[in-house]
């Protein structure tokens, strides 16, 4: 059975998208059959990260409304041919995201696919829930900062309380903390949370550890995802986290041990 | 906040409801109410509701609706210009995440949470204490009318005593919170002195004063 994988975040620019892009490639290099889908309307982007704008035909939109069908609206990506990419629309709005069409067309593709990534919009309202009500994996994707901590806490929540799983008392969502533009030498300035501070407010198993790096925006402006540049600290540290979602086990890297801990420094001053 | 009418006259109900707030009046100023009438189906006039509203408004309150209330007493409460409130909806909405189910009859008061409370969140224990077995985090918001304990970290808000019971404390492994208040009195982070940031804490109210006490 397909397993649908929703990223999120709650906080806009955290890296959701770059974070699709990586997972959804590197599932697919691993021999898994996969598809990435933009459920950011509106605000169409996962195709250029993707590096495939220039082929959008149809969209998600349009067949969520029976205007397409799937095979008219999936790109098959140039480099690897186990990846699929599902663009949204740009010209609509998060209301077009009905509930019922959407599951229409998530079980239509968990025919034909092992992995389903949603790339979720920021926030809390219509589209972010949207994206992860059929959600059976979450990857939440966190800066080293307290606000993006907070707004993951909350997303965290809404998980465990507002998915189709939780309302059905099914097991709950597999939630994983993946830490994105995370700089060693920021926090050992004090001027980033460590991944200890992270883990402790949130309270969920480490994916990954994404350093800050350069290579993403060139990948994201080259429409090239990370996980291909295996040159890259960025890239590395997405290969080793989706292996470590396909239950391998990787030793983390890229964290240089930190005594120092900015959340005690905060609260310790008076 | 649910007030909830008993079988005697207005101006009993005056009378407990003035000395309540009387205790702590900040806490009440201008809280919404909603009237619960399970413990009174014999009203059910349009002018007692209007009553009503005249006193709660007397008192600094604004009452919005009422709940559990019978056919004619919604239609007697609507003609007063008051919303009716179905009871265990707005209890389930309060609550969204609550783990624990409702103690049975007879049962302990207390509830108990075993999960991490989140960001957003708010858990109410009506009518008895709260048990938090995870931390409290930021943005998060626990309420008890009796006692809270949290055996993590609180980084939200607690509000222990929240019906007005000054003689409620509140107990923490760890204190990082962002507001502790007990019968409407209150500190926010700020006023917590910085020795006992990240400690174990008890917090508790002596002579109308929150004292946080350190072990």
């Amino acid at each position: 059975m397909a397993h649908v994988i929703v990223v999120t975040s709650g906080k806009g620019g955290v890296g959701k998208t770059t974070t699709s892009a990586a997972v959804a490639a590197g599932l697919a290099m691993k021999g898994k059959k996969t598809v990435v889908i933009d459920f950011d309307v509106g605000l169409r982007n996962l195709d250029l990260v993707m590096g495939c704008e220039r082929r959008v035909v149809f969209d998600f939109i349009n067949v969520i409304n029976g205007d397409a069908n799937l095979n008219q609206a999936l790109i098959r990506d140039k480099r690897l041919d186990q990846l699929y990419v599902f663009p949204t629309s740009q010209t609509r709005d998060k209301d077009a995201l009905k509930r019922n069409g959407v599951e229409k067309v998530l079980d239509e593709l968990k025919q034909s696919f092992d992995y389903i990534v949603c790339d979720s919009p920021a926030g809390i309202e219509h589209g972010a829930l949207t994206a992860l009500y059929f959600a059976d994996s979450a990857i939440v994707v966190t800066n080293p900062e307290v606000s993006s901590v907070r707004d993951s806490d909350r997303i965290i929540g809404i998980l465990a309380a507002k998915s189709r799983r939780a309302e059905r008392g099914e097991a709950p969502v597999n939630v994983h903390l993946l830490l994105t533009r995370y700089s060693a030498e920021r926090v050992a300035k004090g001027e980033m949370l460590t991944v200890e501070d992270v883990q402790e407010i949130l309270s969920i198993p480490l994916l990954g550890i994404i350093p800050e790096s350069e290579s993403v925006l060139r990948a994201s402006n080259t429409g090239t995802p990370v996980i291909f540049d295996d040159q890259s600290p960025a890239g590395r540290a997405y290969s080793d986290a989706v292996a470590r979602f396909l239950g391998e086990t990787r030793e983390m890297r890229f964290v240089k041990p930190e005594r120092r801990s900015l959340f005690r420094t905060l609260f310790g001053r008076a | 906040m649910v007030l909830r009418l008993g079988e005697a006259g207005l101006a009993d109900f005056e009378q407990t409801l003035r000395s309540q707030i009387g205790r702590s009046p900040q806490f009440f100023a201008k809280a919404p109410v909603v009237l619960d009438l399970k413990d009174s189906q014999g009203l059910a006039a349009a002018a007692d509701f209007a009553e009503l509203k005249r006193l709660l408004r007397g008192l600094d309150l604004v009452p919005i609706g009422v709940q559990n209330a019978n056919p004619a007493q919604r239609e007697a409460a609507a003609e007063a210009g008051l919303g009716s409130f179905n009871g265990a909806a707005a209890q389930r909405r309060a609550a969204p995440t609550q783990p624990a189910p409702r103690p049975a009859a007879g049962a302990t008061r207390s509830m108990l949470v075993t999960e991490p409370v989140r960001s957003g969140t708010q858990i109410y224990a009506r009518g008895g204490d709260l048990i938090v077995l995870k931390s409290v985090s930021p943005g998060a918001e626990i309420i008890a009318d009796g006692h809270i304990h949290v055996y993590g970290a609180l980084r939200g808000r607690a509000i222990a005593g929240a019906t007005g019971d000054g003689a409620a404390r509140i107990f923490v492994k760890r204190l990082e919170a962002e507001l502790v208040s007990i019968a409407g009195r209150y500190l926010v982070s700020d006023q917590i002195a910085a020795e006992h940031l990240g400690r174990p804490a008890q917090i508790m109210l002596d002579d109308e004063h929150m004292v946080v006490l350190g072990n």
